[in-house]
């Protein structure tokens, strides 16, 4: 990777993590929910009337029950890792393949 | 594609024109049960031409270089990480983004079609995220509306010569930002507002989502930039595979 492209990553990763931490102190003492949730809000609001889900996921259906909080955030958490084990693999492999074929010296190169 | 798998593409294609379905913007994880059953069907019938057709791509690319496999997995996985962080916005509510640009930008729109429609059944079978009835629908703003948007956007900007990375990021930017946009329409076309109709409601929905997802949207790009430079630094064989060349 370039100096160039490094700096520029560098900046972009930065800026990633300002748009994320921002709201979070800006806003003290905000519920943080989930859009989806206001979503459905919205939707009693519209109709009127709370809205009766016609169909409840089948997981839930299984449990007989919402799936609890910590165990839904476990299953997010695979979900990531899964993601991330995958990227990283192959990213890793991209990065040695390039040093190999170019050689030690010229590897930090474009 | 062969034209055996044309033919199906236009059959399904047919049966969803068929199905009274008009090309409209709609938006995203809409939660188990809450689209009528009329209205889940018809954005099934929507969704499958493409995931027929994407499914023909990925194929036909695989089939001509193996090396393009690596590629999927990493868009793919890129959308499973992007898709699982729930990330504050200045609104003072959580969402998240779809991470199907870069996939567009990679395959072209169709391809991530089944790309997107694997992480919504995930979703929507274990985490009861979104949901099984409402899969079409998601797919359809999701998988399919919002990676076509990245894929215009960034031939767009390919066309008037605006510089590459900036190009990415306005390509899933708004990609990720039309993706809401479906997600309301889809919402205000089951739940017309009494007072102003259709659009009405969704004028209400967008007001729910977007401003949300704006700064979602941004980092949504940024990070697609990120691999892209990471991608174009080691994997110059593969972005050749699967038909990505660099200007």
């Amino acid at each position: 990777m370039s100096k160039r492209n490094k700096k520029i990553v560098a900046a972009l990763l930065a800026l990633c993590l300002a748009l994320v931490i921002t709201p979070v102190l800006a806003l003290r003492g905000a519920a943080f929910g989930g859009s989806d949730d206001a979503g459905s809000v919205k939707v009693s609001e519209i109709t009127g009337e709370e809205y009766e889900p016609w169909f409840t996921p089948v997981f839930e259906q299984l449990l007989g029950g919402e799936l609890p909080g910590e165990l839904e955030s476990l299953l997010f958490c695979v979900q990531t890792g899964v993601g991330v084990g995958v990227i990283a693999f192959f990213l890793g492999r991209f990065v040695e393949r390039k040093k190999m074929q170019s050689g030690e010296g010229k590897a930090a190169e474009e | 594609m062969t034209g055996k798998q044309k033919k199906l593409v236009r059959l399904s294609a047919c049966a969803a024109l068929l199905c009274g379905a008009l090309p409209m913007a709609g938006a995203m994880h809409i939660m188990e049960g809450f689209l009528p059953p009329r209205l889940c069907i018809l954005w099934g019938a929507i969704a499958l031409p493409f995931l027929i057709a994407g499914y023909f791509s990925i194929k036909r690319t695989v089939a001509r270089d193996r090396r393009s496999v690596t590629l999927y997995a990493m868009a793919g996985a890129f959308i499973f990480v992007i898709s699982s962080l729930k990330i504050p916005s200045v609104t003072g509510s959580c969402s998240h983004m779809t991470g199907t640009g870069l996939g567009a930008l990679l395959f072209g729109p169709s391809a991530v079609s089944i790309l997107g429609v694997i992480v919504l059944l995930f979703q929507a079978v274990l985490l009861a995220h979104g949901g099984l009835t409402t899969l079409g629908a998601n797919t359809f703003s999701m998988a399919i509306a919002g990676p076509f948007v990245s894929f215009g956007v960034y031939k767009l900007c390919q066309k008037c010569k605006v510089n590459k990375m900036v190009s990415v990021f306005l390509a899933a930017a708004l990609g990720d930002l039309l993706t809401y946009c479906v997600t309301s329409f889809q919402l205000a076309a089951a739940y017309p507002s009494a007072t102003g109709g259709v659009l009405g409601s969704a004028v209400e929905f967008l007001g729910v989502f977007a401003p949300t997802q704006l700064p979602l949207a941004v980092l949504e790009g940024l990070l697609t930039v990120i691999v892209m430079i990471a991608l174009e630094s080691y994997a110059r064989p593969e972005l050749r595979a699967v038909g990505f060349e660099e200007a």
